[in-house]
């Protein structure tokens, strides 16, 4: 890990410990609720697509999938709620796994197709299955718990997303800076060559798919549990789009970048409601001139914007 | 017994067979070049030994243990590493990382001990970067280390392929091209250091277009034509073959 990664996960562990003290609200605290989640969820993606250079267009399908198992695995069966999340958790790997090898030897555009494809069968299915998933109406989740302990109030979410997400950004730095994390990023550069070096591409690739599609769906399982509430929505294709814009817009190949994105991507709907009807155009605006102007995303924008200062050049 | 024995292989694209019935052999300790027109089959049979492409009919052996067919992931564990004819480096990365990328197989790739920072995990890191920069000094990229490999001139992002083939540990080095594009004092370097490359024991396999390093530097050269073996031996037995003057040397062969 470098200087600047260590210095970046010391300043988040302070948000996230200091955020408790600032939030005074209910209100306040789901968005940040909401935030670690969607963090969780990026940072997974960004290392597939902006680590390893694969787009997944279909990850929100993984989200819902994960949300749908705890729904269903506690209200119809009885689960208890862990059991489910991990039992979601492992059915999600399963399948990405099996469907990694065939869609993973596609490229760029292809690749986009592919997994678009697997999120929008996946959308129809939970759509469809109405005696299973409730349909388009959705369906009632039951509380979380872990072993008799239920999370009620906000603050003790707030502790296991939060906890959560900060345990995927440590993991994924330790991976960044490891031999897998340069493989990952040669195939990326190019793929014949990393080849030739002796990395196993295929797999390389298949790992991180099923890595990033399992956390998708335990921060689906815990998005179902903590909202009560599940529907089709979180496994539309436009869930998807969202993902990977945050992972754009924080920028790609940056584990921060992620969250950062993650963030203003959930709080900015938030914030500008102010704007009424016309906030989707302040919001799309705000979005393309962010890209103009730091094309590379924020993190990695703003940190070569502080070296240019700081070297004087 | 032979580094590299390739028998009969044939490998067709469509119709049309790219290397057809090749035969040939490299010693071990020697360097050896493969000339011929564009289209002759070099970057294919290339592919074909690294594992790149897999060949329709033939053996390729090395070491005297068959690998026809394996993947290249796994090729490049037998000893042989690679350069490409159109640089593949890492763009991504810094210059250090692509040549620590080249020294994946001898890194501790356990993902347990990575992901939870244990300490046994570091020392092998440590290795894997201080070899990297050796190389780097050797290829004369020194100091140069962290800069990003998109920021590099042409000249120098060959040697930057050469080191981190080197740092695969190779038994068999197979240069695709490596002074194309290259000036006449880049081109001296390269010369210089295939031989300090040679004498370190690492076998050569050299495809290359400019005569004057491919005959300073050979042991053996083998003329390609039309995915077939055309000639065989050392400069001067070639360079008077009507046949390999005819279909590539032209005059210059001659004169030279």
């Amino acid at each position: 890990m470098s200087a600047g990664q260590s210095a970046g996960l010391g300043l988040l562990a302070v948000i996230l410990a200091a955020l408790p003290f600032v939030l005074d609200n209910p209100y306040h605290f789901e968005i940040a609720i909401l935030v670690c989640l969607n963090a969780t969820v990026c940072v997974g993606l960004n290392l597939l697509i902006g680590y390893a250079g694969q787009i997944s267009l279909g990850h929100a399908g993984f989200f819902a999938l994960g949300g749908y198992a705890s729904a269903i695995l506690t209200l119809s069966y009885d689960w208890p709620p862990l059991g489910a999340l991990a039992a979601g958790a492992l059915g999600v790997a399963v399948l990405a796994h099996v469907v990694a090898r065939p869609i993973l030897q596609l490229k760029g555009h292809y690749l986009a197709m592919g997994t678009l494809g697997l999120g929008v069968i996946i959308s129809i299915a939970l759509n469809r299955e109405v005696e299973l998933t409730g349909g388009p109406d959705g369906t009632i989740v039951p509380p979380f718990s872990v072993l008799g302990w239920m999370p009620f109030e906000s603050l003790e979410w707030y502790a296991i997303t939060a906890g959560l997400m900060f345990v995927t950004v440590w993991l994924s730095l330790n991976l960044i800076g490891s031999p897998i994390g340069r493989a990952l990023r040669a195939l990326h550069g190019s793929e014949v060559a990393a080849e030739t070096l002796g990395v196993n591409t295929a797999s390389h690739k298949n790992l991180l798919f099923v890595a990033s599609a399992v956390l998708a769906a335990v921060c689906g399982s815990l998005y179902a549990h903590f909202s009560g509430f599940i529907t089709p929505t979180e496994g539309a294709f436009h869930h998807s789009i969202e993902l990977v814009t945050m992972v754009v817009l924080g920028g790609m190949a940056s584990v921060f970048g992620a969250v950062v994105g993650a963030a203003l991507l959930t709080i900015a709907p938030q914030v500008l409601t102010v704007f009424h009807d016309y906030e989707s155009i302040v919001f799309g605006a705000v979005l393309m001139g962010m890209m103009i102007v730091l094309p590379r995303g924020l993190v990695p924008g703003l940190v070569r914007l502080v070296q240019s200062v700081g070297f004087g050049r | 017994m032979s580094r590299l024995e390739v028998e009969g292989l044939v490998k067709r694209f469509g119709p049309f067979a790219a290397i057809d019935q090749l035969s040939f052999v490299v010693e071990p300790g020697t360097i050896q070049s493969i000339i011929g027109p564009n289209g002759a089959g070099k970057t294919t049979l290339f592919n074909l030994v690294s594992g790149l492409l897999h060949p329709d009919a033939g053996r390729v052996c090395f070491d005297g243990g068959e690998i026809t067919g394996r993947p290249a992931h796994r090729v490049v564990r037998s000893g042989i590493a690679r350069t490409f004819q159109n640089v593949q480096v890492f763009f991504n990365m810094t210059v250090l990382e692509n040549v620590m990328v080249g020294g994946h197989l001898a890194c501790d790739r356990r993902l347990l001990p990575i992901l939870l920072r244990l300490p046994g995990h570091f020392a092998s890191e440590r290795r894997c970067r201080d070899r990297a920069l050796a190389l780097l000094d050797q290829v004369g990229l020194a100091g140069l280390g962290d800069r990003p490999a998109d920021a590099l001139p042409y000249g120098a992002l060959k040697r930057l392929e050469i080191a981190r083939a080197l740092a695969a540990e190779p038994k068999l080095l197979m240069l695709d091209e490596p002074a194309a594009g290259l000036n006449p004092a880049e081109t001296d370097a390269i010369d210089t250091l295939i031989q300090e490359i040679a004498a370190r024991g690492i076998t050569v396999l050299l495809v290359e277009h400019d005569m004057r390093l491919v005959r300073g530097v050979s042991d053996r050269i083998l003329v390609l034509n039309r995915g077939r073996r055309l000639a065989a031996g050392r400069w001067d037995e070639i360079r008077h073959n009507p046949e390999v003057v005819a279909a590539y040397l032209g005059a210059e062969g001659r004169n030279r």
